[in-house]
């Protein structure tokens, strides 16, 4: 039983590291846009087909193929900023801007299910047989979790660098705070939303790949995705990418652990978390107040 | 007063229409179309009702439609009603409706924007997860309704009927909604809540009232839905692209008025049905029903009603001073509601 909750445990920090990679684009683009993007979850699923369609067809390694999904993500990306959500300017922005994402991740669903059908796939990279394991404190832990996790880890910290030690970042910093004032001080607000949606989108390539070679998914995953992203990055407080992290490791590893128990039921802890934590303290764990102080 | 007499009859004339349309229209195929429609002009009606008024943005519907349809369901397999005895269990749906409602809206409202919106996905998540895992739904196989011995051709007609009272009905709370203080209260809370809150507005108590009647008149319907279909699935009865439909209707005919929700369910129900009957592929109506989406929301983004009334008075007043135009906005009464009465105004104030 104990051997049982570590390795829950362990899973759930491994895999919640993914997660919170996911959870930081959105959260990076709620903090600069002030939208949510309701299709992170699909577009995750189109990076996990992309990785899919690259192995499986090219036979190029999952990690070298983020060389190509990455960028394209972050292209598509900046093209949905531009075609769809620049032209929203109005008071009911907020709820325009979610039935926008929304629109878009309808389309890309209906296309991934043209393109690819119902029927779930699983990405069968080399990482994942059971020799490829490794033995850490007794468990054993496929090779393909650690190298997901230090690749997710890497991007926040590359995230992490980009906002905090460049200049590009202090302008995506300044806009976060005060659109308004940033204009003045002579930030293209216009440019910094648009390169952070396609960041924010970028990642959701590395975030599918992983996912895809870890899950089953179909086109329709999606949804499971965002209603679990979206529940972390509210957790974490809008805006906080500190937060969004805490959320992401902290909510995988309960679901993991809660797994173990009700399999079934264990999806409903993120909502019961998130329920709670709001009716408790509203603007979410850490608040928008940690992008802020730091 | 002119226009008054154009208005009315113009909805005279609608109403028989829409109580002729079995009568000329027999076909059971094509009746299933009109019944169909009533029940989304309810449901979107009902949807603009808390949200279109008060601005929060329900992404979560669905939660009260199927939750109307298993409760009827349950109820009626519970305590062995069948025939149409079974309508008479739609006041009790009704109220299963209000107390989702009101818990919902306990939880729900304390906050606002985007925040709200979310949450009201992941209600919906809940009741969509707790359909597929409880005993007493039935996982995926979900429920069946009741047989009901109506004959074959004729089926649809009194189905018809009943969607078509409780369609106009709901038109008719939103038009009572909307001329009274409850309305004009919610509508301050839309344009600034902490300034309405100031005023005197009882806001969390207005809030939860309209989501409270929406949640009614969505379970009621989702429980006449569920006898029309004859059964449920926890992927029918909480679908998220329900949620979305209802949403797209709204913005579409015009989001915040009354007629809007009813002219967009008019024509993305029976478009969505008739394209999934051409295409046997669901993917395709997703596509379209997205991309409309977003013309829809670039192009038009305040929807059909209040664009094409601007265009018309644009069009009347051609040729007049500019002054004129001002003034004669507001006598003709029933405008769209822009610009928004300020909450300052004496009626707002005055209620405490």
């Amino acid at each position: 039983m104990a051997r049982e909750l570590y390795q829950a445990i362990v899973d759930g920090i491994l895999v919640g590291g993914v997660y919170a990679l996911m959870a930081v684009g959105l959260t990076l683009i709620f903090g600069v846009l002030d939208i949510i993007n309701i299709a992170q979850g699909v577009l995750v699923i189109l990076g996990a087909y992309l990785s899919y369609t690259l192995f499986t067809d090219l036979h190029i390694d999952l990690f070298i193929g983020l060389l190509i999904t990455v960028p394209a993500m972050f292209i598509l990306g900046v093209v949905i900023h531009a075609a769809f959500i620049r032209w929203l300017r109005d008071t009911e922005r907020t709820a325009m801007t979610l039935l926008v994402t929304y629109a878009v991740a309808l389309i890309i669903e209906g296309a991934l299910y043209w393109k690819y059908g119902a029927n779930p796939v699983q990405v069968n990279t080399p990482y994942d047989s059971p020799s490829e394991s490794v033995r850490v404190f007794g468990f054993y832990i496929q090779d393909l979790y650690i190298y997901g996790f230090i690749l997710a880890v890497a991007l926040v910290v590359a995230i992490y660098a980009l906002l905090f030690r460049t200049r590009f970042g202090r302008a995506v910093r300044a806009t976060m705070l005060d659109e308004s004032s940033a204009r003045l001080v002579g930030i293209e607000v216009n440019r910094v939303a648009a390169l952070t949606f396609g960041i924010g989108v970028a990642v959701t390539a590395a975030g599918g790949m992983l996912y895809g070679a870890t899950n089953a998914f179909n086109a329709n995953s999606g949804y499971d995705l965002i209603s679990r992203l979206l529940a972390i990055v509210i957790l974490g407080g809008l805006g906080s990418i500190g937060g969004a992290l805490a959320a992401a490791v902290f909510m995988i590893t309960l679901e993991s652990v809660v797994t173990i128990w009700q399999p079934n039921w264990a999806i409903l802890v993120f909502y019961v978390a998130l329920i709670l934590v709001l009716l408790l303290r509203p603007q979410g764990m850490l608040g928008r107040k940690a992008v802020r102080s730091a | 007063m002119r226009d008054a007499i154009i208005r009315y009859g113009l909805l005279a004339v609608l109403v028989i229409c829409a109580v002729a349309f079995p009568k000329v229209f027999t076909n059971p195929a094509v009746t299933n179309y009109g019944v169909f429609a009533m029940i989304y002009v309810t449901v979107a009606s009902a949807w603009n009702l808390f949200s279109g008024n008060s601005g929060y943005i329900m992404l979560g519907q669905a939660v009260f439609y199927g939750s109307g349809a298993y409760a009827l369901g349950l109820m009626a397999s519970g305590w062995n009603v069948t025939g149409t005895m079974v309508f008479a269990l739609l006041p009790l749906v009704g109220l299963i409706g209000a107390g989702i409602a009101l818990v919902f809206g306990l939880i729900a409202l304390h906050v606002r924007r985007h925040t709200f919106i979310v949450i009201t996905i992941a209600v919906f998540f809940i009741f969509q997860t707790m359909a597929f895992n409880f005993g007493f739904t039935h996982g995926t196989q979900g429920l069946n309704s009741p047989f009901l011995n109506w004959p074959e051709s004729g089926y649809n007609t009194p189905f018809y009927y009943i969607a078509l009272a409780f369609a106009i009905g709901t038109i008719a709370i939103a038009w009572l909604i909307r001329r009274s203080r409850f309305g004009l209260q919610l509508r301050a809370i839309r344009d600034d809540e902490d300034r309405a809150r100031g005023l005197g507005v009882k806001a969390f108590r207005v809030k939860i009232a309209a989501l409270v009647i929406s949640g009614v008149i969505t379970s009621m319907i989702g429980g006449i839905w569920f006898y029309y279909l004859n059964q449920v699935q926890p992927q029918t009865g909480f679908d998220p692209l329900f949620d979305l439909t209802i949403v797209l209707m709204a913005f579409l005919g015009g989001y915040g008025t009354i007629a809007g929700p009813v002219l967009g369910a008019l024509i993305v129900e029976p478009g969505t049905t008739w394209l999934n009957i051409q295409v046997s592929n669901g993917y395709v109506s997703e596509i379209i029903l997205g991309g409309v989406f977003l013309v829809v929301i670039l192009l038009m983004p305040r929807g059909i009603i209040p664009t094409a009334g601007e265009r018309i008075r644009k069009l009347r007043t051609r040729g007049r001073p500019a002054v004129i135009t001002a003034v004669s906005v507001p006598a003709r009464g029933d405008a769209p509601p822009q610009p928004p009465e300020p909450p300052g105004s004496e009626k707002v104030g005055a209620a405490q």
